[in-house]
């Protein structure tokens, strides 16, 4: 064996060196600045920065040792025997890393170093006992992971002496783009959540909370929040597109499990905007940030533990779950009981029924209660259990009816919400400015289900009068914006970026609304045998299967139709459904065609063969599903947006110049 | 209400929760109860395994108290039970088995591969039987009472000691029942 | 119970490590009315084998037995009631996806509910106790401001003569 390839061999036990020292500096960086933060020690606390570089560093050491593994085809690593193979593309080698639990724990303590590392490279302007109390909690939470990946879920383990001489491959579902893309971003989002968290402690240990406070807590939660969208919205187009049904949110508890967080961010963030315009609030902001990373680390408790797997699926480590409830156990008992014994004293500002401040405290009772309504679905099975009361499923069913009347109330005041203002907002005034909007969006959402499907609708009505509402308000509270400066241009210079995000997440969440209620409503699906030349026309399009024929991949062989689309006798487009066998593993896969338009997607699944040239197709029209992931979309980005609002950055202009940025008049206050 | 108990009340909320996680931890899920707990046998009227030209039903399985083992040669579960079975049926337990969605040949084949420990098998090739006796899988066995009536339910194979001596203690139990 | 489930479910943060793909059955209904309550149907019963999956999206087989019972029973004619229980009755209200209203699941319902009832009254009670601190001034006062206010400021209305305590 010559110096290179025992080099190469070695890379498991860099990795697994890189994770103990990170876990050593993680350490180091929770204890000593949080209690040079107690103990008044500036020295101590100058711990903070250095060794949250340093933790990222080793964390980010023991990935790429990881993913030179799979890509290396080290088969003694269990971890890649059991998720790659030699003939796995590379880039799916060098992404399934995080295919499986022991690499995505590992890619979350990787992501949760790197907000750490972050957060020390851009907080420079935060007092520095802030700043040791911050990095000394995300420390805290960092080496609680470390430790859970060293003791219970080593990715390095290695498989000794039997070395496989081929892996067992991916899971063929994840052998797509939506691996490389879907986790990182979750996972930025859950585990951006903990800067939040952090800030929170830091403010209840110090027992202040302050306008500061919350212009450095605001930029951070609107990230999160951000990549949080992405990465459920990435991983419902995944799902929709993947698995063959069609289907884009199932009210899975893994997808529960990512919308508790979601659901509580928002609430977050909404409740933030009241503390730093009005300092209301207080201890609600703080409760709703240590609630929002709690569910993030619930959810991956309820995940990783197997709890909620059915029957026959035991063989989850127990040890696993037992240290998850324990961290999460600690984390989650000692902030609420801090949160309990620091609570900021209830500082009351006054307001009325129809203020801004009324508004956003609905907003965030109506979050609160959908947010407690998925966690009750999600946990009923377990509790009846508990209790010996039975079983129980709690499906989609349930989570509709009790959403679609939450979410109808919530759009309701969310019209009414950018238009008000603060304190007290003459009734008299909101209606002369909102009625003709909600006029309008009754009369349009009344009649488009007849324009567009002939027949009236109830569902479709509601869903449209909403979105409608939303849009036309969002509309005319822009409007009543530029008109106030002297010409528009003067009007639309006094628009801050955070107005701009605020308008263009609303608007996202409306064109949501819009996709959901078109494609519940009005999507159509056949179920169909083709034989070779037959055809079938769905929903105004017709489908020739044209040819059958098989396709080698790189990992698989695939059975793969033709098919012909036409409309009024024009062709259209040629669609190929495959059906993939993977060397490596013996269930079938489906790759569905699709052809995406912002109207109407087409989708073809092929079934199974059915006698001789003929194959089960399931056939699908979805009309604006789009618009669900268009609307996420734009959620995100109003997020991203808002966090480069100039208001956030005052503190550092105020270091450098000695006086408050003149800063634009804001518009919103 | 003071308001630090108000306070309180998150921690409590999650300190329940946790409560809760941790007695379904350590409960591990072992299977759900049949539906047909308490309930007569369903009728049935299906061919023996060993006889195509013997007609079985319900009447098998009264009179004594039966241990009936849905089993499959395509499962490998069943497999790892089969030893087990067998031990019971040394101990004098009457099983009967249920062969659910398989083939006369392979089923036969499996029996002389792992040996009979049933008195008789009911031949289920289209999982009829199992469909009404709300079977979803591999191996699952019902303790079925003198008068027929289901008494008992395991999910998954009887592959621990613990599993064997529930059930025996089950059919002593169910046994001394007039 | 088999290998590949249970080594999906040592698992990633995504629904598709669990999930699997999706059957394809071509099933015609004479009346159209009958193949929507189908799907309907088929998208509300749980199949008792996989992890959270519906006999419509799941390919096990068990789902299959019981897709082609439920389309069986419509043909004959059966209520979406008494298929559902004729389901409930062979594997448990495990199969409901839609819980049956009981008293052991109205919290389900009553929870969020109670949810909203108690935020419209922490809503009520603060903005009452604004109501409380804005009291009208007396006719005294009144006359004492509105001439403080006339002297610099001549428009001022009727509506702004109130102040806090």
């Amino acid at each position: 064996m010559n110096a290179t390839t025992l080099l190469v061999r070695l890379i498991p036990e860099y990795g697994q060196f890189a994770l103990i020292l990170a876990l050593l500096l993680a350490l180091v960086q929770a204890g000593v600045p949080l209690a040079g933060a107690a103990t008044s020690r500036p020295l101590w606390m100058a711990y903070a920065r250095p060794m949250a570089a340093g933790q990222f560093a080793f964390v980010l050491v023991a990935f790429g040792c990881l993913t030179a593994s799979f890509l290396f085809d080290d088969f003694s690593v269990a971890y890649v025997a059991d998720n790659s193979n030699t003939r796995l593309p590379w880039y799916y080698k060098a992404t399934a890393a995080w295919a499986s639990h022991e690499g995505s724990m590992l890619l979350w303590s990787l992501i949760l170093a790197g907000w750490g590392f972050a957060v020390s490279r851009l907080a420079r302007g935060l007092p520095r006992v802030m700043l040791a109390r911050v990095l000394g909690v995300m420390g805290l939470v960092g080496s609680g992971f470390l430790l859970f990946i060293l003791l219970t879920s080593n990715p390095f383990e290695r498989r000794l002496p039997a070395i496989p001489a081929e892996g067992a491959d991916l899971n063929p579902l994840l052998q797509d783009v939506g691996l490389i893309v879907h986790p990182p971003l979750l996972y930025m989002g859950y585990v951006g959540f903990s800067v939040v968290f952090a800030f929170a402690i830091a403010a209840l240990l110090e027992g202040r909370l302050d306008s500061a406070w919350t212009r450095w807590v605001r930029p951070w939660t609107h990230l999160a929040w951000a990549f949080l969208t992405l990465g459920i919205a990435l991983g419902s187009w995944w799902a929709y597109y993947e698995l063959g049904w069609g289907g884009w949110w199932f009210w899975d508890p893994v997808e529960n499990a990512s919308l508790l967080p979601w659901l509580a961010g928002t609430a977050l963030i909404h409740s933030l905007a009241v503390t730093d315009k009005r300092g209301g609030f207080k201890s609600w902001t703080l409760l709703l940030a240590v609630a929002t990373f709690s569910l993030s680390l619930l959810g991956t408790f309820l995940v990783r533990s197997g709890i909620l797997g059915s029957v026959h699926a035991f063989a989850t480590d127990p040890a696993r779950g037992a240290f998850i409830l324990a961290l999460l156990g600690l984390t989650v008992g000692a902030s609420l009981l801090l949160f309990a014994l620091r609570a900021p004293r209830a500082d009351f500002t006054g307001f009325d029924w129809l203020s801004r401040d009324a508004l956003l405290l609905i907003n965030n009772l109506l979050l609160v209660t959908m947010t407690v309504s998925v966690l009750l679905g999600t946990l009923y099975p377990l509790i009846l259990e508990a209790l010996g009361l039975g079983t129980v499923s709690v499906g989609a069913p349930y989570f509709n009816t009790v959403f679609v009347p939450l979410v109808a109330l919530l759009c309701l005041f969310m019209g009414l919400g950018p238009l008000a203002r603060w304190k007290r907002m003459p009734a008299r005034e909101l209606w002369r400015r909102l009625a003709g909007a909600g006029l309008l969006a009754l009369a349009l959402g009344a009649m488009l289900p007849l324009v567009y499907a002939g027949r009236w609708n109830l569902g479709v009505s509601l869903g449209l009068t909403l979105a409608l509402w939303l849009m036309l308000s969002l509309a005319r509270d822009l409007l009543g914006k530029l008109r106030r400066g002297a010409t528009w241009r003067a009007g639309l210079s006094r628009l801050t970026p955070g107005y701009w995000g605020m308008w263009l997440a609303h608007l996202g969440l409306a064109v949501t609304i819009v996709g959901v209620t078109v494609v519940s409503n009005y999507s159509v699906e056949r179920n169909v045998r083709l034989a070779l030349g037959e055809r079938v026309a769905v929903a105004g399009y017709g489908f020739t299967l044209e040819a059958l024929d098989e396709r080698h991949g790189a990992n698989y062989v695939a059975d793969r139709a033709t098919l012909a689309v036409a409309r009024d006798g024009r062709r259209l487009y040629t669609l190929h459904p495959e059906k993939r066998r993977y060397t490596a593993r013996a269930r079938p896969m489906t790759e569905v065609a699709l052809r995406p338009g912002l109207l109407r997607d087409l989708y073809v699944a092929l079934g199974e063969p059915l006698g001789r040239d003929a194959w089960s197709l399931r056939i699908q029209y979805k009309p604006m599903v789009r618009w669900l992931w268009l609307g996420a979309l734009m959620m995100a980005l109003g997020a991203a947006l808002a966090v480069l609002d100039r208001r956030y950055r005052q503190d550092r202009h105020q270091r450098r110049h000695g006086v408050p940025a003149p800063g634009r008049e804001d518009v919103r206050s | 209400m003071n308001r630090r108990l108000v306070l309180l009340i998150p921690l409590g909320l999650f300190a329940a929760l946790a409560v809760l996680f941790w007695s379904s931890l350590a409960t591990a899920p072992d299977g759900r109860d049949s539906a047909r707990l308490g309930e007569a046998f369903p009728a049935f009227e299906l061919p023996a395994l060993a006889d195509p030209a013997r007609s079985l039903d319900r009447s098998l399985l009264t009179g004594r108290v039966t241990l009936v083992n849905v089993w499959a040669s395509w499962c490998a579960a069943c497999r790892v039970e089969m030893p087990q079975l067998a031990a019971l049926a040394a101990r004098g337990v009457r099983l009967v088995g249920v062969n659910y969605k398989d083939g006369r040949a392979a089923a036969n084949a499996f029996l002389g591969e792992f040996g009979d420990p049933f008195e008789a098998t009911i031949h289920d090739p289209s999982g009829k039987l199992g469909f009404e006796l709300g079977v979803y899988g591999a191996p699952e066995t019902f303790l079925v009472d003198a008068q027929g009536v289901i008494r008992y339910h395991h999910v998954g194979a009887l592959d621990t000691e613990e599993a064997l001596q529930v059930i025996l203690a089950r059919v002593k139990q169910w046994r001394s029942q007039p | 119970m088999s290998r590949p489930l249970v080594g999906a479910l040592a698992l990633c943060l995504t629904l598709l490590a669990t999930a699997s793909p999706a059957a394809v059955e071509v099933r015609a209904f004479d009346d159209p009315a009958l193949g929507e309550r189908y799907v309907a149907l088929a998208e509300e019963l749980r199949c008792p084998q996989c992890p959270n999956q519906t006999i419509a999206d799941s390919d096990a087989p068990i789902a299959g037995d019981m897709r082609e019972r439920v389309a069986a029973l419509l043909r004959d004619g059966r209520s979406d009631a008494e298929i559902r229980d004729f389901l409930v009755a062979r594997f448990g209200e495990y199969v409901r996806y839609d819980p049956r209203p009981a008293p052991r699941t109205w919290p389900l319902w009553g929870v969020p509910a109670a949810l909203v009832a108690i935020g419209a009254l922490v809503l009520a009670m603060l903005v009452r106790r604004r109501a409380r601190r804005v009291v009208p001034l007396s006719a005294t006062e009144r006359e004492r401001l509105a001439e403080l206010v006339s002297r610099d400021e001549p428009g001022a209305t009727r509506d702004r003569l109130e102040v806090r305590r």
